[in-house]
């Protein structure tokens, strides 16, 4: 019984992070129309992109092959299954040992090999050209990621996101300059990882500066719907990630009941709104930079990263 | 200057055409002709235009002194000795006139269409207009060869809402080694439609040749038809068309800006600028009835004059734009991460602009100081204080400086109109032609791209028998193949809207 309600809590967090990843993507973009003195789209519009895009009649390329058909479940179920794991309102769930983040960096990794492989499949110049940008920045991104884990479990004691948000949580961890390395190196890592400005457009129509939607320009119908739910996902995986490394206040624990269940979402979203809200500005203040200095901007979040891992063998006397 | 002396003499050895007005114009033979090349070949003369007419192949130049003049060469057979074979920047032009005129240039090296993708009903409509024969039409692009090159075919259709055209790349990795252009797909058959058209209705076709530059068309007709039938048009409205012409430099001039700061991601100054462009385009509606300003210009004066609050809002929208403009233009100037793409980005060579002839924002980027309202210049211009602002760099960045300097001209040439504009009617009625031989005219216009030449032959009874219409993005659109060579492929669109040419204009 106690077991069936454990899972139930999961399960529940499974279907919370569906629900919100295209709230937050709408909302940023709602803000960042605002920004611009536009009045914007509702912030219940991807809600509506996805409903006309699953009516809609999928439209393949005669030489697709079945990798570009099953790609996008395979990116929908490992990017949604990576989403529910980290921590959004409570820790300490029923699946939580899973919860480990060189898993999660490896169901990412698992997504993106598919989507790649999917840009490549149909063979049209666009596809290639997204498909090699963005293995381009993988090569980058994940040993940074891999980095910011390493620095983060020595600290911790652990990779798994739970026993993270606990330990943060204690008043012993105080400020560290390892920690604000981190931070750094993370929220790079993001901004690359989910095609947000400066490192992509996510608005953009030129097919040429393209690299997430360059791969994904042949998808239509439920295809495209899944892919895009994965995409909204995605970014707010990550803003649950840095929420519960950083910023782990609010966390309930498991078992602690609904009052502090619910006081634990009342966090997560507050959290969501405040970063959201942070990404919309900084995005609105910044231009796209060109495609080969991502490479240095990646670069630099990898030395953070690295930086911040030997600072902490440096400061515990190794 | 000798060179200036050599097309004088070629001039006036030449069979004289007195009925073109108001340039002179000669028929000559072929060493005169072949002399006019060379002169064009060694950058001593410019070249303005070429097309086709009545068995005769028109080629307009531009001497070292800023006066133009115009070349006929009779084709024999439906031959003439190319001038593209020697002058590059001919060759498009001459590849066209082989399609809607029928006259083969010889020594041409490129024998493949360039409007026609095998679409039309009719070949050459402005020439003998026979029925196409059946053969398919192959177009292949030009080679690049070298290891691990791959093809980037992009277009005619795009993924925005812009204009048809296809581009192909030729890239090594993201670099580009080679851009070929594939233009056409917006043929209108603005030329053929004109033929046999009243003088009231190619008007209006002449002002949707490109419909951004609608008063610059408008206006170049109306001049080159005023300049063939020898009309007189009123002072205040020669002085209410250069109103409408920078404003409407001034409206797409803002819009460029912010869009070339869009396509760098940099969405704010896309907003701003868009705004201010839409306060413009609004006073022009107020004002003159259509936010694009489209037929206002008619031959013989305007259509309409002006309201009488319409000075207030004009005079308003200065103060305005005055106001908001240079707070944009150091935003745009203090953001490193769009300087970072557009410093030092699709550097167009001052030689190839000068060589190609390049008007507007593209040429005055690249060093080339030629404004049409100042040499040949045309009234109004000749009475108002402005500068022609010239950069020497020639990258995005200095093309987005011009249209910064540029719109910071035309409020001051807006102020000084709104000061001096004279009262009296608008429009003169085209008086009856008192001839009874044919006429033709010409005129140069600047629009906001740059000049826009305009030549036409009217009949006895007045109507339209001919017009030809020569957007500046003919010698454009070729140094944007040149000026993204070696810039990687993701830069091109930054490079593309920094040259924004007109498909439409191009098209006809």
């Amino acid at each position: 019984m106690e077991l069936i309600g454990k899972v139930l809590v999961q399960l529940v967090q499974l279907l919370l992070v569906l629900a919100l990843a295209p709230l937050l993507t709408g909302y940023i973009r709602h803000l960042k129309a605002r920004l611009l003195r536009r009045r914007g789209p509702a912030v219940v519009q991807p809600y509506r992109d996805l409903l006309k895009l699953i009516r809609k009649e999928v439209v393949l390329a005669d030489n697709a092959s079945w990798l570009f058909r099953a790609a996008p479940y395979i990116i929908f179920a490992a990017t949604l299954i990576a989403a529910s794991l980290v921590p959004t309102f409570a820790t300490g769930l029923v699946f939580s040992p899973a919860a480990d983040l060189i898993a999660i960096v490896a169901l990412l990794g698992a997504a993106r090999f598919f989507l790649a492989l999917a840009g490549l499949d149909v063979g049209t110049s666009f596809g290639g050209i997204g498909s090699s940008r963005e293995m381009m920045i993988a090569s980058l991104a994940e040993p940074a990621m891999l980095m910011f884990v390493f620095s983060l479990s020595l600290l911790a004691g652990s990779t798994q996101l739970s026993s993270v948000a606990d330990f943060m949580q204690r008043p012993e961890v105080g400020l560290r300059v390892s920690l604000a390395l981190s931070l750094v190196a993370l929220i790079m890592v993001a901004i690359a990882e989910n095609g947000r400005i400066p490192a992509d457009n996510p608005a953009t129509h030129l097919e040429l500066t393209m690299i997430h939607e360059a791969m994904i320009l042949e998808y239509s119908g439920r295809h495209l719907a899944v892919i895009e739910l994965a995409a909204y996902l995605k970014l707010l995986l990550y803003f649950s990630l840095i929420a519960c490394v950083f910023v782990p206040w609010g966390l309930a624990t498991a078992g602690e009941g609904f009052g502090a269940f619910a006081i634990g979402l009342g966090w997560y979203v507050a959290k969501l709104a405040v970063g959201g809200f942070l990404l919309a500005v900084f995005e609105t203040g910044t231009a796209k930079m060109r495609v080969f200095r991502l490479s240095d901007f990646l670069g630099v979040a990898l030395m953070l990263g690295l930086l911040a891992a030997l600072l902490l063998f440096v400061s515990r006397g190794l | 200057m000798a060179a200036t002396k050599i097309l004088r003499d070629i001039l006036a050895e030449g069979q004289a055409r007195p009925a073109h007005r108001p340039w002179p114009c000669a028929a000559v033979g072929g060493e005169a002709w072949e002399q006019a090349i060379s002169l064009l070949q060694e950058e001593q003369c410019t070249l303005l235009g070429l097309w086709g007419d009545q068995g005769m192949v028109h080629l307009a130049l531009l001497d070292a002194d800023g006066k133009p003049a115009i070349l006929s060469h009779p084709c024999e057979g439906n031959r003439y000795p190319s001038v593209g074979s020697r002058h590059g920047a001919a060759i498009r032009l001459e590849r066209a006139v082989r399609e809607l005129s029928g006259f083969e240039p010889e020594g041409l090296p490129d024998w493949r269409d360039w409007l026609d993708h095998g679409t039309w009903p009719l070949q050459c409509p402005l020439g003998p207009a026979e029925p196409v024969s059946a053969a398919p039409k192959t177009y292949p692009f030009l080679p690049a060869e070298g290891e691990s090159l791959h093809q980037i075919p992009v277009g005619p259709v795009h993924a925005g809402i812009i204009e048809p055209g296809h581009f192909r790349f030729t890239a090594g990795g993201e670099t580009i080694v080679r851009l070929e252009e594939r233009l056409g797909y917006t043929h209108k058959g603005i030329e053929s439609l004109m033929a046999g058209a009243t003088v009231e209705r190619a008007a209006v076709l002449a002002g949707r040749a490109s419909g951004d530059s609608t008063v610059a068309y408008a206006l170049a007709f109306a001049r080159a038809v005023e300049a063939a039938r020898g009309a007189e048009v009123p002072a205040r409205a020669v002085w209410l068309r250069a109103l409408m012409a920078e404003l409407e430099r001034l409206a797409n001039h803002l819009g460029d800006i912010g869009a070339i700061c869009n396509d760098a991601a940099f969405a704010m100054l896309h907003a701003q600028f868009g705004f201010l462009r839409e306060q413009v385009l609004r006073v022009a509606d107020r004002c003159f009835g259509h936010r694009l300003m489209m037929d206002r210009v008619v031959p013989g004066g305007l259509r309409d004059d002006l309201p009488e609050e319409g000075q207030g809002a004009i005079g308003g929208l200065v103060a305005e734009l005055g106001r908001r403009f240079p707070e944009l233009v150091e935003l745009y100037e203090n953001t490193a991460s769009l300087q970072d793409r557009t410093v030092g980005t699709g550097v167009l060579p001052a030689g190839l602009a000068r060589r190609f002839g390049a008007g507007g924002y593209v040429g005055r980027a690249s060093g080339r100081a030629f404004d049409a309202r100042r040499t040949p210049g045309y009234p109004p211009y000749d009475e108002l204080q402005f500068e022609v602002p010239v950069r020497e760099e020639g990258d995005v960045d200095a093309r987005v400086w011009i249209r910064i300097r540029e719109v910071e001209q035309s409020l001051a040439i807006v102020g000084q109109i709104l000061e001096r504009l004279p009262a009296g009617p608008v429009h003169t009625p085209l008086a009856a032609p008192a001839f009874a031989e044919e006429r033709a005219g010409a005129a140069l216009v600047e629009g906001f791209r740059g000049d826009v030449l305009a030549w036409v032959r009217t009949g006895a009874d007045g109507g339209i028998l001919r017009c030809h219409l020569r957007d500046p993005s003919w010698f454009q659109w070729p140094l944007l193949e040149a000026a993204v060579e070696g810039n990687i492929v993701a830069d091109f669109p930054l490079c593309n809207k920094s040259f924004n040419c007109s498909y439409s204009g191009h098209d006809l």
